[in-house]
């Protein structure tokens, strides 16, 4: 690929303006794929509609993920060898520092809307489902019988759950979430000092205690499938725990990931006392899955 | 368009060399040029549909196709305009104008850019090949209200929601692009309150874009599980409620509205005081309402509920807020009048199209107002009311500021100029049509015919016929846009570095037309 400085000279380019590059197309064409299979593998596996693919959907929709996987890693690498190269100027690294800002605004959003859904089904869709406000006449015609209550153990409909428990697992996972927020800042400090063998261990540790946390939230799924009858099938309460803590699982193992990608380049001697983004990025990621989880923790197993 | 040899290897078919331009750049100005034609298209696309259910509209009882078939074109229409037409537009704009506008030599992350643009084919093409699917494409309208679209939507929903994720992360990506590329890349210089219009507009638009895409992304997958896994958000018997789909959709519908107008008023903000021949009367104000107008778009969601349930206290708060935002758009129709006071005022193509757009623009604010009040809203309420007033705000307004955009800087970009004669005939053409499609669709709605049904009364025959042939007519002075655009890229008078007698900033200071690469020594501002 080919380069354009806008000052030539020494030093780094003004600003790096990449020529062209593939690692897009393959990127939208893998997301393409993803969404294609996705929808597919979803009709095929929960309502058996015959579609176009027969039974591939899952298939492709792995081929798809699998190539999104590979466009981020070749993409990554890319940038990273320009960042070696010397061709990151001051003026690009304040605009990864910013994009990375905007990006994660943008996902405090997505979980904004499951907390906005969260929060009305509370405070406004079980009580008037219990006849609050002017909602008497439905109420009694509808399901006479049904409470306000939350946790919502008996939904409308008739389904039992029960609720999970926030003093079990829930605290403990708090407690490695709050615990990693500090080693990975531990690991940054470490970093900044250009000491190297601290920076591993702290780093090495956050990413351990991620997928501690990823473990035993799959013990509490398991548990809360099995014996607590607490599915996303369970009405209003299951969805929305499930759906928040899912797609917090989700980025928990995004995070993971990302905080791995840095252990292998610090143990690969990448980053320097004054010039490390990546891993910056990687760690306001992860204080941003934690705060998430706070809420979480707060209004979904708490309150 | 300059073909820039160097952006891939030589020595290849110049076939498979134009592709591979296309599909690999990084610049700014083709990736603008990408965003327009695909905008155009897609504009036909959503056209295409309009016409279709039209014909259906023009006379009571059913002629042409059935009523799901009629849903199925009422809910593809809305999807394409708003999101394949109107958004991309917009975007395709502030590719290309922002870097030349703020001095910067292009965007902050050109390869990001790239691939938000590329990610948008794709999307409609999920969305679009729901048309071909058994049980045909989603029916439900383009505001996707549950239970239509879970209980009861077709195979196909899957896809548009799919669909509509890739168009997301396109937006956000693309958001976070231009709203760096103003933060960070602007000539040394050019201070915030020194930005123009059309700039200012789209920083808060991007913001905008940023807090209600992911919002969208939530709502339509709360959807997908509710259809295929289980779970009861919008199903009263597991302890749901439909309004929760409400409420979580206009949180991110509202904002999408400011979304598809405020790059138009920038836009509209930028062409005036050239024609006018004066500087803008209130800057600093115009810049104030603007994220006054998008601020207030997070807290008036609830005006598209009134009639669906909500508690008394609630809906005075939206219809008080809601209310509130006249003012500061208020304030951005005074001053586009105080620019033209005592200016020397002539009335080129883009002129024209701005001060359609303000006009016309401005029926559709004083019929939003009109549903702003809560117990006159139960009346409109999901009537062709609603029709007109969305078409006037949105063709007048978002479509028209897009056209007048591009007869203002098409000079710039092509180095020729439009056929001045063809452009005034397409302007008046298209009011005359737009007025005729749009207009009566406010008396047939206060009469009470409903939205989003195939047949109606007999009573509301001959406005309906009208608007149909005003649809029509609308639908040809297109193809005529269509015309002069292809017209002036291949030829046609020369245009001048400045284009316009009275047009000052950066953009114009360059030449026509544009090279590949513009400021890549950044400019000074004074």
């Amino acid at each position: 690929m080919s380069q354009e400085s806008l000052h030539a000279g020494d030093g780094p380019p003004d600003y790096y303006v990449p020529h062209s590059s593939a690692w897009p197309i393959i990127g939208s064409t893998a997301l393409f794929v993803t969404a294609f299979g996705a929808g597919h593998f979803i009709q095929q596996s929960t309502d058996k509609v015959p579609t176009a693919t027969g039974s591939y959907g899952l298939w492709i929709f792995l081929i798809g993920l699998a190539a999104v996987a590979y466009m981020m890693y070749g993409w990554f690498a890319q940038v990273v060898k320009e960042s070696i190269q010397g061709l990151v100027s001051a003026k690009l690294d304040r605009s990864f520092r910013q994009s990375m800002f905007w990006f994660i605004v943008s996902e405090i959003m997505f979980f904004a809307a499951f907390f906005g859904a969260l929060f009305h089904a509370r405070v406004i869709t079980v009580p008037w489902l219990a006849g609050a406000s002017d909602n008497l006449q439905t109420h009694l015609l509808l399901w006479p019988d049904f409470a306000d209550t939350w946790p919502l153990f008996l939904t409308p409909g008739g389904g039992l759950t029960q609720a999970m428990a926030a003093w079990g697992l829930p605290f403990i996972n708090t407690v490695i979430l709050v615990t990693s927020s500090i080693t990975v800042t531990l690991a940054h400090w470490a970093l900044k000092k250009n000491n190297r063998g601290a920076l591993k261990a702290w780093l090495g540790f956050t990413v351990l205690l991620g997928a501690v946390f990823l473990v035993l939230q799959v013990v509490e799924y398991y548990e809360a499938y099995h014996a607590l009858n607490l599915t996303m099938a369970s009405g209003i309460y299951g969805s929305t725990f499930f759906m928040l803590t899912g797609f917090h699982g989700l980025h928990v193992t995004l995070g993971t990931i990302m905080l791995a990608v840095m252990l292998i380049r610090s143990m690969r001697g990448h980053f320097t006392p004054d010039d490390h983004f990546a891993f910056e990025a990687a760690s306001w990621y992860w204080h941003f899955v934690d705060v998430v989880w706070l809420f979480l923790f707060t209004f979904v197993y708490w309150f | 368009m300059i073909a820039h040899a160097d952006n891939i290897p030589s020595g290849r078919h110049p076939l498979v060399k134009f592709i591979l331009r296309w599909l690999l750049t990084t610049n700014h100005k083709e990736i603008g040029t990408l965003y327009l034609s695909f905008s155009f298209l897609l504009f036909f696309i959503g056209g295409a549909f309009a016409l279709t259910f039209r014909a259906e509209l023009a006379q009571p009882g059913l002629q042409f196709m059935g009523a799901d078939f009629y849903n199925q074109m009422v809910t593809l229409h809305g999807l394409v305009m708003v999101f394949g037409a109107v958004m991309p537009a917009f975007v395709g704009l502030a590719n290309y104008m922002i870097p030349l506008q703020i001095g910067a030599s292009d965007m902050a992350l050109p390869r990001l850019n790239n691939f938000s643009f590329w990610i948008m084919p794709f999307a409609f093409g999920l969305l679009l090949s729901s048309l071909f699917m058994p049980g045909g494409a989603p029916d439900f309208g383009w505001t996707l209200y549950a239970p239509l679209s879970t209980t009861y939507g077709p195979p196909s929903t899957d896809f548009l929601i799919l669909g509509g994720q890739l168009m997301g992360i396109s937006s956000i990506l693309g958001a976070i692009n231009i709203i760096v590329t103003i933060f960070n890349l602007r000539a040394p210089g050019m201070t915030l309150m020194k930005m123009p219009m059309f700039v200012w507009t789209w920083l808060i638009t991007a913001f905008l874009l940023i807090m209600a895409m992911p919002v969208l992304a939530g709502v339509v997958t709360m959807m997908l599980t509710d259809r295929h896994f289980g779970t009861s958000f919008f199903e009263a018997s597991g302890g749901g409620d439909p309004l929760i789909f409400q409420h979580v959709f206009w949180f991110f519908g509202h904002p999408e509205v400011y979304i598809m107008i405020l790059p138009g008023f920038g836009i509209a903000s930028q062409i005036i005081p050239t024609f006018a021949r004066k500087p803008l009367f209130g800057y600093a104000s115009m810049v104030y309402a603007t994220a006054a107008i998008a601020g207030l778009s997070f807290v008036v969601w609830g005006h598209h509920m009134f009639a669906t349930g909500m508690p008394l206290a609630t809906e005075l708060w939206f219809m008080y807020a809601t209310m509130l935002i006249a003012v500061p758009t208020g304030v951005k129709v005074f001053n586009w009048v105080a620019t033209m006071w005592d200016g020397s005022m002539t009335f080129e193509t883009p002129m024209l199209f701005a001060l359609g757009f303000v006009v016309m623009f401005t029926i559709g604010g004083f019929s939003g107002l009109m549903l702003a009040v809560a117990p006159v809203d139960f009346q409109y309420h999901d009537t062709f009311f609603v029709v007109a007033h969305i078409h006037y705000v949105l063709y007048p307004g978002a479509i028209f500021a897009t056209m007048a955009a591009v007869y203002y800087w098409i000079p710039k970009w092509t180095g020729n100029m439009y056929d001045e004669r063809l452009g005034k005939i397409h302007f008046w053409t298209a009011v005359v049509a737009l007025n005729l499609t749009f207009f009566p669709m406010h008396f047939v709605g206060l009469g009470g015919m409903p939205r989003r049904i195939a047949d109606y009364a007999l009573p509301f025959t001959g406005l309906n016929t009208f608007a149909t042939a005003g649809a029509f007519l609308l639908g040809v002075t297109q193809v005529l846009f269509l015309y002069i655009i292809i017209k002036t890229v291949r030829g046609g008078p020369k245009a001048t570095d400045q284009v316009w007698e009275g047009a000052e900033g950066l953009e114009w200071t360059l030449p026509s037309p544009l090279p590949l690469h513009t400021f890549e020594t950044p400019p000074k501002v004074d």
